[in-house]
Parts: structure tokens; sequence; C-alpha cells
């Protein structure tokens, strides 16, 4: 077994209002970034695992995301990185 | 009947909703403990209103996983009552007891207020005393109140009769300006396809004695009750 230190990412689904991506869009605009178009604020996951494999642990994470990290009904995830810690 | 009202770290209207039960209804009432698997025999689970575990992660995400939670969802599958009011319709959403999610407010604001509801059906085991259409005012208090589910699991809803509760102005229309918290179809509470687990962002417990404004959720109540003992069911 080797330890993982993963990165996931998680954000609203595309289609589903996002309020605070909203926010952060139209302060964009007010500070004369007016080429920003759609803003979506997600949250950034680190995880330390255990894992045979980096395999493994996106295998683990995959089941994390579905069963804890992320709502299946409004989130969609993705796992950025695996890294040997 | 004999309800419980489960207790998470960081529920907040458990004693709201057992004063309703046991002081205005006059009815058994009795706290179930997250960490505890005894349901203690109870005929309703009361999922209250908080924040459970700090709403980390999001709300609700967390409570779903706690040991009261497992036989609540058991006793849901048994065909048992529950009802879960604000946090606890979050969690309800959560443990899969009712389809969708709640969402932050789109006011990105916490609203605590009295709303208008419409009642939708009470062709169920929850709303029976109510009558279609019937206007009542109930507190809401919530910052992630926003409901949203996939076009087919909302038409589902509203095909089946499991819209139960809706945003609407005073003359009864589910206008944009009446709704608190951007929930899709001014959608404020449904029923599960079983008609046995209520979810609403409303607090009803909180609408009991005309001293506090108003006494639109006594008929929840009672409805419930009347189940119990017989009388009604859906």
């Amino acid at each position: 077994m080797s330890r993982f230190r993963c990165a996931i990412h998680i954000v609203p689904r595309r289609g589903i209002l996002d309020p605070q991506g909203k926010a952060v869009a139209d302060a964009l605009h007010s500070l004369g970034f007016a080429a920003v178009g759609d803003v979506r604020v997600g949250r950034y996951v680190i995880v330390e695992t255990e894992a045979a494999s980096a395999d493994a642990a996106r295998e683990s994470l995959r089941a994390m995301c579905d069963k804890l990290l992320a709502n299946p009904v409004t989130e969609d995830y993705d796992i950025a990185s695996v890294e040997p810690a | 009947m004999k309800a419980g009202i489960v207790r998470f770290p960081g529920s907040n209207c458990d004693e709201d909703a057992f004063h309703a039960v046991a002081d205005l209804l006059g009815q058994q009432a009795v706290y179930l403990w997250h960490k505890d698997h005894d349901l203690q025999d109870v005929d309703l689970v009361i999922l209250p209103g908080g924040f459970s575990y700090g709403d980390y992660l999001r709300a609700g995400a967390i409570a779903r996983f706690s040991p009261i939670m497992q036989e609540v969802v058991a006793h849901a599958k048994r065909g048992g009552l529950v009802l879960g009011i604000c946090n606890g319709f979050q969690i309800a959403c959560e443990a899969g007891l009712l389809p969708g999610a709640l969402l932050r407010n789109d006011s990105l604001r916490f609203v605590s207020a009295p709303v208008t509801l419409r009642v939708e059906s009470i062709a169920t085991r929850f709303t029976a005393q109510y009558h279609v259409g019937q206007l009542v005012r109930i507190p809401v208090a919530h910052g992630d109140g926003r409901y949203t589910a996939d076009a087919d699991t909302l038409a589902r809803l509203e095909g089946e009769g499991q819209v139960v509760f809706r945003y609407v102005d005073e003359h009864g229309e589910p206008t944009r300006a009446a709704n608190p918290n951007g929930s899709l179809r001014n959608i404020a509470g449904i029923v599960s396809a079983e008609g046995n687990v209520l979810g609403m962002m409303p607090h009803p417990e909180r609408a009991m004695e005309s001293l506090l404004g108003s006494t639109d959720g006594l008929p929840l109540f009672q409805s419930i009750l009347d189940t119990l003992q017989g009388g009604v069911s859906a």
C-alpha cells in the first residue's frame, strides 16, 4: 500500500442555477473584466488515502464522491490529481 | 401517537417539535439521539430543523450517515411516517428518502419570515385536515431551501400529486416574488411516492399557537394523528 494525496473538484452541474457563481461574475464585470462569461463556484477537496496503486486510489475516490463528497442530483466532480504523498 | 424527534449535533428546532407534539397535541414525544440505533417504537419520526453537523460539506450530508438514520431509513422502508422539517427535509433528500436536493437560496441570504403556502394535495397522510388550494401562513428560516430536481423528477412529482405545498402570494399565485429561495416551481414541500415521508422547508411546528402568529401548522399534526389513529389513510 502507498499513500496518495488526491485532489477533487466538485462543481454545480451545468444548467443548475449557481447564485454564488453569478454573484462573482457580476462582481468581476463591475471590476471591468468584461470578457468574463459564466462563473461557477464549487469546492476543492484534498484527500490523503492509502491505496495499492494510483488507479485503486481513483476508484476509491469515485466511490467517496458518489456516496458523500458530491451530491449526485446537483453536482459534478472531477478527480484532478492523484500524487504519491 | 408516539413521536420520536431526532437530535443531531446542531439540531435547534427539536424542542419546538417536542413542544408541538407533547404540549399542544397532548401526545407522547421522545427524543432520539443521533448515535442510538433504537427508535423506541415510535409511530412518527420527526427530523427537526437546525444545522446538523454544522451543515458541513452540504446541509444534511453528514447527518444522513449517523447511526439513527439507518433506523429511520428502515422505518420509512417499512412504511413508517417521517416528517422532515427544514434541515430535516435536507437530510431526507440526502438520505434518498425524498427525490431532489436543497441548494443555497438564490438570494444568497438567510431568509427568516412568515410565508404563504398553498396546499396542493390533501390526499396524503399529512394534509387531510386542510382543503385543496387552502392558503396557510407558516414561517421559513433557512439559507439552503432552493428545491431542485431534474425535469423528469419534477414531472413525476407534479403528475403523481407529490407536491404538497407551494410558495404563493396572497392571491394564491406561485409568483417569483412569493418564492423565498428560488425553488423550482415554487415547491415548498413534497411527499414520497409511497406517501409516508413528507419534507418541507417551512416550519409547521412554529405555527401551532395564535400567540406566535399562526395556527396553520396545527392541521398538519392533526392529520398525522388521524392517520395513526386509523382515521384517514392515503
